[in-house]
């Protein structure tokens, strides 16, 4: 116990203290936070850009009522030819020429209205032209017919759903939107954290035995203690830069838009999902409110609980690839297993998204391989706590048994040298 | 003597491979141990099992009459064939590591490590990385991490491969120093000249069985023919060869001398004594070369192996 305390002080302080670590750990949320401004100005520099758009109206009623929006001025050309009109367009260098022709029937302008652009315009600008167009229209329709327009918006009726659990909370659209995002959040970390550390144990693993300094060691302590050492050390060190990277992050963000006013990107994020509410401090408000009617604990705990599985799962078959061979190109090969499994959790997270209490779903969030993942993408819209029991003492029953079998493999493959091993031999090698 | 180290039929196997059959060697305490043969034995398994690195299959090994466990890592000393040390680690910290993981506390550590590092003149590398330092100075270091706690029990696997005659030296004059003190020591090693100079007890292992152990002078005095260099100057050389001849078997010398005028190699047959050929010799002759052909290790070693 006290050599294991000794290896994991040593592998934390020589993680914490190397300098691409370090770097890595200052920079990557500068680096991180640059990107995310360097974003949001390029979207408000983007949408600063008005967008001419000259309309040649031969009806003589539509170009009156479209009305120009932030980005897309309406601007008439009067009393010109299709072929005149595109040749003026064109010298003005507009985004656009929107050509009406003229009909008794709103129907048959409909069809014939045409638009004309240098390059294919975005979706935005063709749905803003086409909304704008079918209101107009469908009112002239109206009239035509002697439909009361008020009387029909005085009786059309708005459906939101009021939704409840069973058990009796309230949730909302919002709810399930906000519960995906973070369910994806976490377990993009979770892959991330999970992968970012066991690749390190796995470099630590080949250092030591490329730098022969292995048996030196393990004639002083048992293999068992110098990687679970090993694993405990990176993993204090990963939580150690997350924590920094949190606080600068934060720190970061607060100095740039405090100094520079720039707004970052989240803002632009909630402005688009805004689009679906009314307005946009309620579909602020409502998101924070759907944030914490999430079942956080539950989600905290299963997290930290996931976290732990999932990173002794897959660090303990980093740390036995990395005894099995010589060298890091060696070991791509031996990933390749690992990388397929994640690949799988990551896709069957697609399926998780669309709809988290799928049958495909709550399998894959039974396997013990992409347990941690899949459940994690699930929890946020609930998960019925006796399932999560079940899914993590699978998975720590797996835990068990797989860091049996790579300390075998540690075990042998630290002291064999030469040629890269197949998986046939591994196997060999737990019967030694 | 009181053996320090009992290894009792052990065996060990790899798979179908047999890297240990039935070993059995005792390690008297306070000598200097030979453990020798050729590559592929199953010298370096023994070690580990020494060692605890591996464990084995059958047969159990005693350390100071107990059986071997956990406690006695402490007291063991290891320089393995294959060693190195963390290329980017610094020299002193990662001295104090390894002493650390072998039960040593790190002010101890730091003390001992000063006092070894100034023996040595190298105490101006404690802040350098190993990447800075050429391979006999790693050695040193990794010499002074083998024997800084000091075990009673030392391992050397080929201890002066990666050293100038100069530092070969000095390091073999510490082991020496430490066996004096009281240490135990088994050197594994292909170089016979070393073991003719250090060793007192060997043990031979070949395809992964013991083909011979024991005292070193007894293993020469069996291997032994009965055989003597001999060389005169004799005014009748021609005459004593073919007497010679006659009641001795006789061999082409093997030997170096001037001054002589008839040398050959004798063989006693059981019969026959040693003062009975002198007195021949010496009659009307000047006895110039006379010695015993004692076998070296090399030879013992290379004819055992072809034997076996």
């Amino acid at each position: 116990m006290e050599k294991f305390l000794i290896i994991t002080s040593r592998e934390y302080l020589n993680k914490i203290t190397n300098k691409t670590f370090i770097l890595s750990t200052l920079f990557t949320p500068l680096i991180l936070v640059g990107l995310i401004f360097l974003i949001g100005w390029f979207a408000s520099v983007n949408n600063d850009q008005v967008s001419n758009v000259s309309v040649v109206d031969n009806s003589g009623y539509i170009f009156d009522k479209l009305e120009s929006t932030e980005s897309i001025r309406y601007v008439q050309l009067e009393d010109f030819d299709l072929e005149e009109a595109k040749l003026i367009s064109k010298t003005k260098s507009d985004f656009g020429l929107l050509f009406i022709e003229n009909s008794e029937s709103p129907k048959e302008i409909a069809e014939t209205i045409t638009f004309y652009s240098e390059d294919a315009p975005s979706l935005t600008v063709i749905g803003n032209i086409e909304n704008q167009l079918e209101n107009i229209l469908t009112n002239k329709n109206y009239k035509i017919n002697d439909i009361d327009i008020n009387k029909i918006n005085s009786n059309k009726v708005y459906v939101s759903l009021y939704q409840e659990t069973f058990q009796g909370k309230k949730t909302t659209k919002a709810d399930s939107f906000v519960g995906l995002l973070f369910g994806m959040f976490l377990a993009f970390l979770l892959y991330m954290l999970i992968f970012a550390y066991g690749g390190m144990i796995m470099a630590s693993v080949i250092e030591e035995k490329s730098s022969r300094i292995i048996e030196v060691i393990v004639s002083s302590v048992k293999p068992f203690y110098l990687i679970s050492g090993k694993i405990v050390g990176t993993s204090l060190a990963g939580i150690t830069q997350f924590i920094v990277w949190g606080v600068l992050f934060y720190g970061f963000s607060f100095f740039i838009s405090t100094t520079f006013g720039i707004t970052s990107s989240y803002d632009n994020n909630e402005f688009m999902l805004a689009a679906e509410s009314s307005a946009i401090s309620d579909a602020s408000l409502n998101m924070l409110s759907s944030f914490f009617n999430l079942p956080l604990a539950n989600i905290l705990i299963a997290f930290i609980f996931y976290f732990i599985g999932g990173y002794f799962l897959f660090s303990s078959m980093f740390a036995a690839i990395g005894a099995a061979v010589d060298n890091q190109t060696d070991a791509q090969q031996l990933l390749l297993p690992i990388t397929f499994i994640v690949i799988i959790a990551l896709y069957v997270g697609i399926f998780t998204a669309e709809n988290p209490d799928g049958i495909v779903s709550v399998i894959f969030s039974m396997i013990p391989f992409t347990s941690p993942i899949v459940m994690m993408m699930r929890i946020p819209n609930g998960v019925p706590i006796s399932e999560q029991i079940i899914s993590l003492l699978i998975l720590y029953l797996t835990v068990i048994l797989i860091i049996w079998i790579a300390a075998k493999i540690y075990r042998i493959g630290i002291l064999m040298y030469g040629k890269k091993p197949s998986y046939k031999e591994l196997i060999k090698w737990l019967k030694y | 003597m009181k053996n320090l180290l009992t290894i009792d039929s052990v065996s060990k196997n790899f798979g179908s491979f047999t890297a240990l059959n039935n070993v059995s060697i005792n390690i008297p305490e306070g000598c200097i141990y030979g453990l020798l043969g050729p590559n592929g034995a199953g010298k370096t398994t023994l070690i580990r099992i020494i060692n605890q690195i591996s464990l084995p299959d059958t047969g159990k090994v005693f350390f100071n009459d107990q059986e071997l466990n956990a406690s006695h890592i402490r007291q063991i000393g290891y320089l393995p064939e294959e060693r190195g040390l963390y290329p980017k680690m610094k020299i002193g910290e990662q001295a104090i590591y390894l002493a650390q993981l072998k039960g040593m506390d790190r002010k101890t550590a730091r003390i001992e490590l000063k006092k070894w590092f100034e023996k040595f003149e190298i105490s101006d590398w404690w802040n350098k990385k190993v990447t800075e330092l050429s391979k006999g100075m790693a050695q040193k270091v990794q010499f002074i991490v083998t024997v800084l706690h000091k075990p009673k029990l030392l391992i050397f696997d080929e201890p002066f491969s990666g050293f100038d005659p100069i530092n070969a030296n000095l390091i073999k004059d510490e082991i020496l120093k430490l066996n004096k003190e009281g240490a135990t020591v088994i050197f594994s090693t292909h170089r016979m000249e070393s073991v003719e100079e250090l060793c007192e007890n060997i043990a031979l292992i070949n395809n992964s069985n013991k083909i011979l152990d024991g005292n070193l002078d007894k293993i020469k005095k069996d291997f032994k023919t009965n055989t003597f260099e001999v060389a005169v100057n004799s005014p009748n050389a021609k005459n004593l060869e073919s007497k010679l001849k006659s009641e001795y078997e006789t061999f082409a010398p093997t030997f170096r001398t001037i001054g002589d005028n008839l040398k050959m190699n004798i063989r006693l047959a059981s019969s026959q004594n040693s003062e009975k050929l002198i007195s021949l010799l010496n009659s009307n002759s000047q006895l110039i070369h006379f010695k015993e052909v004692i076998p070296n290790v090399n030879e013992i070693f290379i004819n055992s192996v072809q034997n076996d």
